[in-house]
């Protein structure tokens, strides 16, 4: 594997000094269909053990496997979205390995001729660096069934559900250099599948898995030895794994020993990894192209199709939020980190002051959603109505102080945040001869501090904030503040 | 009237439609045949009462003038084939007790055409094998002997409970499978004919897989035209099979008009090989005669590629075995041996319920695909795949269709070459190459040996031109003359 990156990344330090980490990923992506990839059971999830198993994914005796069209079309649609080249024509390949999970003794995968070749995806770092991480290819292949040592005393039962459902593996070359990279490159392919809507994400269930390669490196130096650490299930496990295995292999080189080529797995309890199979203990697979299935050839137009009807991705829409709403790069990639973000954010600011709306949004929305734990979709407050907060602001009906408490109503109680602010009377007051009436009335009642305030301008504050809060916080900050000024003379 | 179990499948057609007699009647001549012959170790498993109920049905239809095109003609069906409910064993022990939920594409066409079938018919297991020897249930025994002896002889493989039970008038045709001949060897050595279709042509669901991309379905029958009044019901587009070709099955029988003036036959040199018995020799010179006598013209051809076909087999063949056989772990059906951990059960599973032959073809399977030696095998065989298909391509750019012997020699003796694996797999010698392009061969019977035993004779065709073997073949049929039938030395 090469890694197309060359530049040096972050450092870790060692005993002996300072090492380069190195991480290439594989990410198992389920394909969001209705069907599995060759049968066409049905792909749910959660139904009840072995409910959706046809006879081909029992690998009952002549049982033909025939390829599922529209899995074919998320696999060009994900290669799309990764800029990566299209394979016309590509093969299904039989892995061929015994397990009771595996009912016909091989796995419908792709080898040599994968239905996706070279891609990039662009990987945004806080801080505001960008890095790209080259993607070698995408193949599509069947996931296996599950087996449950948990039912029986001393027999193991296997659910087929997941046997035979669409996948892809979605390998990067080593062209990350951290753990926080590495999540990041996850967080990243996992949008842009939720933007493309091949696959849901959804870790948790297991429709996203990671194998994470991890090497270390004197900074520059060749390659070390890889371990491939299997089945990492989160992005906080993903860099868990990372930082614990770099560790790991710096420790030993470091006190004289090499690395071995092994296949590890995370255990998320303990947060470390440990070995599984050695390189020895490979599996020598014995693929061979599937006699059963044809070369899986589609043409131009086909592409074309499906290139049409693609989505605007990720960092289009980030630069498309800079250019047409003005927005730094920071906020641009938070509101385009989930496709429901970015339409929530686009619905709030339609005809609005878009860097208050994504303002709003970001810092008092989402800082809410996330301390609540909840998703975009589950916002109490809806689009409508925060668009709605965000012009009563930029009408002066209400102050940004007090759409805060408009903002907390709606969140807490719902309703239309005009009609709120309408009868609960929080509108700003504009009448400048009521401000100018309190002005008068605060200065009058404190000489001393009008003073101080002659001879220390930044008294002022003082001065705004009695009006502030004599008005009940409804005036407008800024008239205030000029009125202070002038009538203070300074 | 001749015997009801005599007639060929066109003149039973005939005798139903003219309720000359009855479809019951047709059946049970031939259960009764079946009771008879079980000395001939033919079917795995009978089936009379489906038989019973199926012809009562078609006398049915046959009554209300909706006969359909196999109405009540009694079938055998190879054991390879999935049979709805039906015991189905492919010939092995791992199998056991396995009776499909479904039916296979191929059985289900013959079905819904109104075949009646009689039951499973032996088999080598996963059809491995020439010989039928290799099936757990036993050898099955030619009806055919040597003149004055009563050597048993194998009725060739693996469709050998096809072959047998055709030829002794068990049932009026067969399904059979080929690989690598097991439709043509078994035929050609007990006097049927028996067409390979081209690869596509028949789907191969529901089918016991051996080698996904050599398997074929076809017919065996004791006539050419019986076999294309098979086909043309066991042949369709199936679009469970990736590998079935949507293209419209021929009407067969109209195609047969004895008319094959300007036709250009091919005689490929290098099927002339070393050590070919005389009398093969003769048969096939005779052919060629037969087609010139009857306006053909004869045309030499060069297969080049040829005598690397049977390596080639051997290679591709057991490595898609290995991987088809994978699924025979002892976990969802058939048998269990229980074991230790999981890998026992397997193990132990795998010994008991694979026989030698299939427990060989596994581990040469096994070995051609490994890490190391994948390029040097199994690649190579791939490119010499398609060097012979290309050798046909060429050949056929000079002539029509290609006449060549079936098998090197007669049926053998039981036993004779069981522990010779390499002469065995000999009798594949003029088949295999057929299988690895693709292309369609029939076998017509073509006479006796000077010891009184069938010899047959191989057209090989065009892709998707099974319309010309089957005109080509009546006219070496016609030629040859009717094949006596075999002494029923089997009754009791």
């Amino acid at each position: 594997m090469v890694t197309t990156r060359t530049e040096t990344g972050p450092l870790i330090d060692g005993a002996t000094g300072k090492w380069e980490i190195v991480i290439g990923m594989e990410v198992h992506a389920q394909v969001l269909s209705k069907a599995k990839l060759f049968s066409g059971a049905s792909a749910e999830f959660g139904a009840d053990p072995n409910a959706h198993v046809s006879f081909i994914d029992a690998g009952m005796p002549g049982m033909l496997p025939v390829i599922n069209r529209f899995c074919v079309e998320q696999a060009v649609r994900t290669g799309l979205g990764l800029k990566a080249q299209i394979n016309n024509s590509s093969v299904f390949d039989r892995k061929n390995y015994f397990y009771p999970d595996l009912p016909s003794g091989y796995q419908i995968s792709q080898y040599k001729q994968p239905v996706v070749g070279e891609g990039i995806v662009l990987v945004d770092l806080p801080g505001g660096k960008t890095i790209e991480v080259g993607i070698e290819r995408l193949h599509l292949e069947q996931d296996a069934g599950k087996s449950l040592h948990d039912q029986h005393p001393d027999q193991s039962f296997v659910d087929l559900n997941r046997a035979g459902v669409a996948l892809m593996e979605i390998v990067s070359r080593p062209d990350l250099r951290s753990a926080e990279e590495a999540a990041a490159y996850l967080k990243k392919l996992r949008a842009i599948l939720r933007y493309l809507g091949t696959c849901d994400g959804n870790m948790e269930e297991g429709s996203m898995r990671a194998d994470v390669n991890v090497s270390v490196r004197k900074p520059g130096g060749p390659l070390g030895t890889r371990c491939e650490i299997k089945n990492v299930n989160s992005m906080r496990f993903v860099a868990q794994a990372v930082d614990y295995e770099a560790r790991r292999q710096v420790d030993i080189i470091e006190g004289g020993g090499t690395i071995k080529q092994e296949t590890r797995l995370f255990d998320s309890k303990k947060g470390e990894t440990r070995s599984m199979r050695s390189k020895e203990e490979a599996h020598d697979y014995r693929y061979f192209p599937d006699p059963d299935l044809l070369p899986l050839e589609f043409d131009d137009a086909f592409v074309a199709r499906i290139k049409a009807s693609l989505p605007e991705l990720p960092d289009d829409k980030k630069d498309r939020f800079m250019k047409d709403y003005g927005l730094g790069s920071y906020d641009a990639g938070v509101l385009v980190a989930e496709r429901e973000s970015a339409d929530f954010f686009e619905q709030v600011s339609r005809g609005r002051d878009a860097k208050l709306a994504a303002n709003w949004v970001i810092n008092e929305l989402f800082g809410r959603l996330n301390k609540e734990g909840k998703a975009v979709g589950e916002s109490p407050v809806s689009a409508a109505a925060m668009g709605s907060i965000v012009s009563l602001i930029s009408d002066g009906t209400i102050s940004g102080k007090i759409a805060k408490d408009v903002f907390e109503i709606v969140w807490t109680e719902g309703g239309d945040p005009a009609a709120i602010v309408e009868m609960r009377g929080m509108k700003q007051v504009t009448d400048m001869g009521a401000i100018e009436a309190a002005v008068d009335q605060v200065i009058a009642a404190n000489p001393q501090k009008v003073e101080q305030a002659k001879a220390k301008p930044s008294m002022a504050g003082w001065f705004v904030g009695q009006v502030m809060a004599a008005t009940g916080g409804k005036a407008n900050p800024q008239a205030v503040s000029e009125l202070v000024k002038k009538k203070l003379g300074i | 009237m001749s015997k009801l179990t005599d007639l060929t499948i066109a003149e039973a057609r005939d005798g139903l439609k003219k309720k000359a007699f009855s479809a019951v009647e047709l059946t049970e001549a031939h259960i009764q045949s079946v009771e008879k012959a079980r000395a001939l170790n033919a079917f795995v498993t009978e089936t009379p009462a489906l038989a019973r109920a199926a012809a009562a049905e078609s006398d049915k239809r046959i009554a209300s003038g909706a006969m359909r095109p196999l109405e009540g003609i009694p079938m055998g069906i190879k054991d390879l084939f999935c049979t709805k409910d039906v015991l189905t064993t492919a010939g092995s022990h791992i199998l056991d007790g396995f009776k499909p939920p479904y039916e296979s594409t191929v059985t289900r066409n013959m079905f819904n055409d109104g075949a009646v079938m009689l039951g499973k018919l032996n088999m080598d297991e996963f059809a491995m094998g020439s010989s039928n020897e290799t099936s757990y249930y036993g050898p099955v025994i030619n009806p055919w002997r040597r003149k004055g002896s009563d050597t048993k002889l194998v009725p060739g493989g693996s469709s050998g409970g096809s072959s047998a039970s055709v030829a002794a008038r068990l049932v009026m045709g067969a399904t059979g499978t080929d690989t690598g001949g097991s439709i043509r060897q078994p035929a050609a050595v007990t006097g049927i004919a028996g067409i390979k279709p081209t690869y596509g042509r028949c789907s191969r669901w529901g089918i016991v897989a051996f080698a996904s991309s050599l398997d074929q379905a076809g017919p065996m029958a004791r006539t050419v035209r019986d076999c294309a009044i098979m086909l043309k019901s066991m042949a369709s587009h199936d679009p469970l099979d990736s590998t079935s070709v949507d293209l419209p099955v021929p009407d067969y029988e109209a195609a047969m008009t004895g008319n094959i003036k300007g036709l250009r036959v091919g005689i490929p040199k290098e099927y002339r090989i070393d050590g070919m018995p005389a009398e093969i020799e003769a048969l096939w010179q005779k052919g060629i005669a037969w087609l010139k006598d009857a306006g053909a013209e004869i045309v030499d051809v060069s297969l080049p590629h040829t005598k690397h076909a049977l390596p080639a087999y051997y290679i591709v063949a057991p490595a898609e075995a290995s991987s088809n056989l994978a699924r025979y772990d002892g976990v969802r059906f058939g048998l269990r041996v229980s074991g230790k951990d999981i890998t026992s059960m397997y193990e132990n599973t795998r010994a008991a319920g694979f026989g030698r032959e299939v427990q060989r073809r596994i581990l040469i399977g096994t070995y051609v695909l490994s890490a190391g030696y994948y390029d040097a095998y199994y690649i190579k065989a791939q490119k010499l795949r398609t060097l012979i298909a290309r050798d046909f391509e060429e050949a056929y750019a000079r002539c029509d269709v290609l006449l060549t012997p079936t098998a090197p020699g007669p049926a053998f003796g039981i036993g004779e070459k069981t522990d010779d694996p390499i002469s065995m797999y000999l009798n594949d010698v003029f088949t295999v190459t057929v299988n690895l392009a693709g292309l369609p061969g029939l076998s017509v019977p073509a006479g006796l040996n000077s010891e009184g035993l069938p010899l047959g004779l191989q057209l090989i065709g065009k892709a998707f031109d099974e319309s010309t073997l089957f005109r080509v073949g009546e006219v070496i049929e016609k030629a040859a003359g009717a094949t006596p039938r075999p002494q029923s030395w089997w009754e009791v």
